[in-house]
């Protein structure tokens, strides 16, 4: 963000304060009209760049917000700059929020963001949030205050329930969307999808599928059955096969679809029918759900597969014979998510039946080991990497990985540009040898040139380290865990990945003085977590003195020694500190 | 597991390894300090490749069960939520009571663990010391004594074999080993 606020309106530019700027060669309309076609964000920010002028008539056409950390400024400052905003993007907590490790009402809530855009921006068409708060008050605020409202996206976000999406119902008439993606609310009630309006149809998009509750289906079906242009539909588990049916019969158009649950015993006619059902939808790529699914229904989809390029499967656990005659009708695929308990074996099926996967994400059915279940191997993404050239997108939960089998699978597949792997014990060797893991992530680096994220794991020298910072020239967020051997493994990092921007390190021996080698640096990222590492409260308080453009805040767990700094957190903000952190966030 | 111990040693991880105790107290300490506090990765974690928690170091006591990592594997809790929630079904099993037509008590079976109604039959003969026949849909079981029977979630009774063994699964509520002559009415056969 340039901090240099100027007001002025358009026509006044070229009359600005301060030192005379060269005549713009180009009148101010045109200027606008020109840079009204540029939509890319990074773009419109070398842009502004330019000069004053530009500046200006860049922050008046600009009509799409991106905020990536909530934080980093102020509901003030970005409406002082942008006038005519339509769309908004905010994200707000930490990724590493999603996995319990940021307590309750740690903040990031849009509240005071909301008003604000209800002054100053009542043409606001779209909201898309991310790991925020979103209280009902906040839902209530949003469906009263913007007429023209249209498209709302809540992702990983809590604090709402049903009297906040009863708002949404009722009194937002032009909405087109509505997606709810992995809802970290509790128990919400289902009685708002009864309040949309009988004469309601422009829906596009209905997302609830991770919504905790029973919605009255005969009003769903009514919607369904009114909204013409609905194409997205992802229903939750309350939703029988049966009811399914008769959605997809009012809308055979849908593109994406996420079913409810396969729980429920069929006729034979009924089979059919459903059967009949799914083979009419011809225009489905996306297909999500499927809970409790086994080999016994499964079939009654694949009529519905042919032009599929998205298949989640990670809220069923399939074995691998159904999983391999599925993905047999699924030739286009590009993505799919799937559970471990398709095992090795349905991963060599994976490699044989979609030579055009881009994407694989493998979740682990028994991620503490309770169950000593095998789940995948090296073996099981050697399989994939030799069927399927273009993979470029990874996440792989595994128990066992060798460095041999790594270097294999990226020199079959070098366009990785997301290489997420996990190999769920802490720093565990490579299991053959007994060897560190470094060679397998030089590999990635050194081979994937692409690479833009990367996640390590399994045991790690700071060899990986140096590696990274030597090769990963276009890497932008790197995530480690339970790894390294001393700050000279961060400090390769901060000085050698010229375009980090996300560095969220948990577990590691690294101290102040790898904290502070990157004082320069975060001013340059988006942000840095380090929690249960060796920074102290001195190297943190340090860190804040040196740069007050970073906020710098910590969390102390309870119990432990005083000068331990447990959980870092650390991005730049023109905002200066925060004014609602909670009495458990220290900033320095 | 020593040859990561001593692999360990060699690369003096132990220098720099994490402690949640002051330098100079000893391993011991750190242990139950942990299991007091579940809230952060044991410290010899990062050198103790292999092992889990505290495990490998507590050679005295008895095995704990393993110390659960906050955050880790790095997965979603909506998402294990939902296995776990599933995962509880299989887990405890899918145990029915199995009674059997003069017999003084019941058994219990775990019906998860067949994978089909001829692993089951065979079970049921083998706890209960007896032949169960050969099953037909026309005239259910021929030449034996006794037939199997289940009642399903409607309360009725019903012939086993006669349904997909998946809808049998989910739908057999308990089972009856009945007298041939009693289970002549059940047979499909007209």
């Amino acid at each position: 963000m340039d901090p240099d606020q100027s007001e002025d309106s358009p026509s006044n530019s070229a009359n600005s304060h301060g030192p005379t700027q060269p005549q713009s060669p180009f009148p101010d309309e045109v200027l606008e009209k020109v840079l009204s076609f540029i939509d890319s964000r990074k773009d419109r920010s070398s842009v502004s760049l330019v000069r004053k002028d530009w500046y200006n008539a860049e922050r008046w056409t600009r009509s799409k917000l991106f905020i990536g950390n909530c934080y980093s400024v102020s509901p003030e400052i970005v409406a002082r700059r942008f006038p005519r905003i339509k769309s908004v993007t905010l994200k707000g907590k930490p990724r590493f929020s999603d996995f319990n490790m940021l307590p309750r009402d740690w903040g990031a809530n849009v509240h005071s963001w909301l008003v604000m855009f209800a002054k100053v921006y009542p043409f606001l068409e779209e909201l898309r949030l991310k790991r925020m708060t979103v209280t009902d008050e906040s839902l209530e605020l949003l469906a009263k205050s913007f007429p023209r409202f249209k498209a709302l996206t809540l992702s990983s976000c809590d604090g709402f329930s049903d009297n906040g999406l009863k708002a949404i119902a009722s009194h937002c008439r032009n909405l087109t969307e509505l997606d709810i993606q992995d809802s970290v609310t509790d128990d919400v009630g289902g009685g708002w999808l009864s309040c949309f309006p009988e004469n309601f149809a422009s829906l596009e998009v209905l997302n609830f599928s991770s919504l905790n509750c029973e919605v009255s289906f005969d009003d769903l079906e009514r919607l369904v059955g009114r909204c013409k242009s609905l194409r997205v539909l992802k229903v939750n588990d309350s939703i029988t096969l049966d009811q399914l049916r008769r959605l997809l019969v009012h809308a055979p158009q849908l593109m994406e679809l996420g079913t409810g649950s396969f729980m429920q015993e069929l006729t034979p006619r009924q089979y059919e029918d459903i059967e009949s059902a799914f083979s009419n939808c011809r225009n489905l790529q996306v297909l999500s759900g499927l809970w409790e699914a086994t080999s016994l229904y499964l079939p009654v989809l694949y009529g519905a597969c042919a032009s599929l390029t998205f298949l989640n499967l990670s809220d069923v656990a399939l074995q691998s014979s159904e999983f391999a005659k599925l993905l047999v009708h699924c030739p286009n695929l590009r993505r799919l998510w799937v559970i471990d308990t398709v095992e090795d074996k349905g991963l060599e099926a994976l490699g044989s039946s979609c030579p055009l996967l881009e994407e694989l994400r493998v979740f682990p059915s028994d991620p503490y080991d309770r169950h000593h279940r095998d789940g995948v191997t090296e073996l099981g993404f050697l399989a994939v990497s030799r069927g399927c050239r273009k993979l470029r997108y990874v996440l792989y939960f595994c128990r066992r990985m060798t460095n041999a089998a790594v270097v294999t699978i990226v020199q079959n597949c070098p366009d990785f540009t997301h290489f997420r792997l996990c190999i769920m014990t802490p720093g565990q060797p490579d299991y053959l040898t007994n060897e560190p893991m470094d060679e397998a992530f030089a590999a990635v680096v050194k081979t994937c040139t692409k690479l833009k994220r990367l996640s390590v794991s399994g045991l790690l020298t700071d060899l990986t380290f140096e590696y990274i910072g030597k090769y990963a020239k276009n890497l932008e967020t790197l995530s480690v865990a339970f790894a390294g051997s001393s700050d000279w493994g961060m400090q390769c990092v901060l000085e050698g990945c010229p375009k980090l921007r996300k560095l969220e390190i948990r577990d590691c021996p690294f101290g102040n003085a790898a904290l502070l080698s990157g004082r320069e640096k975060y001013e340059m990222m988006r942000s840095l977590w380090m929690s249960s590492c060796n920074v102290t409260m001195k190297g943190c308080r340090l860190l804040a003195r040196e740069m007050p453009r970073l906020n710098v805040e910590v969390i102390k767990d309870e119990g432990n020694d005083d000068g331990q700094a447990d959980r870092v957190y650390v991005y730049r903000s023109v905002a200066g500190p925060r004014r609602d952190a909670p009495p458990f966030v220290l900033t320095l | 597991m020593e040859g990561v111990m001593s692999h360990a040693s060699d690369l003096n991880l132990k220098a720099t390894e994490l402690r949640l105790g002051l330098p100079g107290t000893d391993e011991r300490d750190d242990v139950e300090s942990v299991a007091r506090n579940n809230k952060r990765a044991l410290p010899e974690s990062a050198n103790d490749s292999g092992s889990k928690g505290g495990k490998s170091i507590d050679h005295e006591n008895a095995p704990a069960p393993k110390a659960q990592i906050v955050g880790w594997p790095p997965v979603r809790s909506y998402r294990k939520n939902n296995l776990e929630a599933k995962k509880t079904e299989t887990e405890t099993g899918m145990y029915v009571k199995v009674s059997m037509d003069g017999a003084p008590y019941l058994r219990k079976i775990d019906l998860s663990i067949y994978n089909g109604y001829a692993e089951l039959l065979k079970a049921l003969e083998s706890m209960f010391k007896l032949t169960i026949g050969d099953y037909s849909e026309r005239e259910g079981y021929k030449g034996s004594e006794y037939a199997p029977a289940y009642e399903d979630k409607d309360g009725d009774l019903m012939l086993v074999g006669d349904v997909p063994w998946d809808m049998f699964m989910s739908s057999c509520k308990r089972l009856r080993i009945m007298k041939g002559s009693d289970a002549s009415g059940l047979g499909c056969g007209v």
